[in-house]
């Protein structure tokens, strides 16, 4: 049990982070990086939403799984995942300008963000209950998946904090004309999943 | 040029997905390991956004503008969750190597791009042309990095094995987002290149057709320097 836990968080934070290993949710890792704060809060709502909607879509996967109508989990979960977003920043909204004011602008752009409908996708995968070192599919519950969420969210966000840092200090340096953008962008990113690449050694 | 010429050349070359706009950079990345992996990538994207962008193009007018996102995204989703059985039943082998990406198509910003931009305003043939058209400018930009990260990385052409020279970088997640970065590199700085040369000989052709030759740029600035001594 604890050591299952342990798996799952060096899994989903570190081994298998989502932006550098797995390639999940580039979108805003390129194009909400240039500052550490708003990378920062970014990385927050990501999380807030990937945990939100893996307590929604597990179970429901589960139900559709007993009707016999998991071929519709991709039209199913995109709509849970937009609705969501939708719900989530009327709420914050309501519940505190303030926090919409620094947290909210970002919740529109995670719609169609694939590190949410990835994760949803990854926790009922066949094979998931082997990557987080259970001994069988049997074993695998709701908590596990949200735990892997909430660390997956983590691992998202330390990424997205260490980027805008890198980020803020390229700008202030000569970059090629060509390498402008994107593509230095890319390339620090390499060397980023390389040092994260050590933890797949573990 | 006609319409459908421009449309072809914005699709594979000007507003190339992968290298120009960097939309889908998740699937990019994830699936340029190897070339198949690529092609395959690609050709299943060039699928859905062509009978996606077929069909929004056909429902342009029936759909209504407040909820025109969430019917584009029940069309793509459809359409993904058709291609999905589709490999599972025929080519098995693709769809266990795509994994979750194959799912992911639906969240590919290319077909949502797409589809906002131009099959919601364009007639059915323009559609399909610009869907067919930038679904093949990104399998071929797909392609271009499996068939490198492929060749370094694993020293093989489409699973033939060429040579042991290998380098485990280049197959890595680091050498994906390397080889893409300097990709984009390379596509900008070559066609900043061709579009330089592309106007010094329209500027040329211009001045041969007038009967008096327009100002040569290099005497402008010229000009211009010596303005700025003078001052």
């Amino acid at each position: 049990m604890g050591a299952t836990i342990l798996t799952i968080i060096i899994t989903a934070a570190f081994s298998s982070n989502f932006i550098l290993v797995q390639f999940l949710g580039i979108c805003p890792f390129l194009g909400v990086s240039k500052r550490t704060g708003s990378a920062f809060y970014m990385g927050v709502a990501v999380t807030l939403v990937m945990v939100l909607a893996t307590l929604i879509t597990y179970p429901l996967y589960l139900g559709m799984k007993a009707l016999n109508i998991e071929f519709l989990e991709i039209i199913f979960f995109i709509f849970i995942i937009a609705a969501l977003v939708q719900m989530l920043e009327k709420i914050i909204a309501k519940i505190s300008p303030s926090l919409y004011k620094t947290m909210g602008i970002y919740l529109p752009l995670i719609t169609t963000n694939c590190a949410i409908l990835g994760v949803a996708e990854l926790v009922i995968g066949d094979n998931f209950y082997a990557s987080i070192g259970l001994q069988a599919a049997s074993s695998m519950n709701l908590g596990y998946a949200l735990l892997y969420a909430l660390f997956a969210g983590v691992g998202f966000m330390l990424a997205m904090v260490l980027m805008g840092g890198v980020r803020e200090r390229i700008e202030k340096l000569p970059v090629a004309k060509c390498m402008k953008g994107f593509p230095i962008t890319m390339v620090t990113a390499s060397f980023m999943a390389m040092a994260f690449y050590v933890f797949t050694l573990l | 040029m006609n319409k459908y010429g421009k449309i072809t050349i914005d699709g594979l070359v000007t507003n190339n997905a992968a290298f120009k706009l960097v939309l889908g950079t998740c699937s990019a990345l994830a699936m340029s390991a190897t070339a198949i992996k690529g092609f395959g990538m690609g050709i299943s994207v060039t699928v859905v956004l062509l009978l996606s962008n077929v069909l929004i193009s056909l429902l342009r007018k029936v759909i209504p503008s407040t909820v025109r996102i969430p019917a584009f995204i029940v069309i793509i989703a459809t359409f993904v969750t058709l291609l999905r059985m589709f490999l599972y039943k025929f080519i098995p082998d693709l769809y266990d190597s795509m994994g979750v990406f194959l799912s992911l198509i639906v969240v590919n910003c290319l077909i949502l791009g797409r589809a906002e931009a131009f099959a919601s305003k364009q007639p059915v043939l323009d559609s399909a042309l610009d869907g067919l058209a930038s679904g093949l400018g990104f399998t071929a930009a797909l392609g271009i990095m499996g068939i490198i990260r492929e060749l370094l990385g694993a020293g093989s052409f489409f699973g033939i094995k060429l040579w042991d020279f290998q380098i485990a970088f280049f197959s890595s997640s680091a050498g994906a987002f390397f080889v893409y970065g300097i990709c984009i590199a390379l596509f900008v700085f070559i066609t900043d290149k061709v579009e330089k040369t592309f106007r010094k000989k329209k500027a040329q052709l211009l001045r041969v057709s007038h009967d008096e030759p327009l100002p040569e740029p290099e005497t402008a600035e010229a000009n211009n320097d010596n303005l700025k001594e003078a001052e």
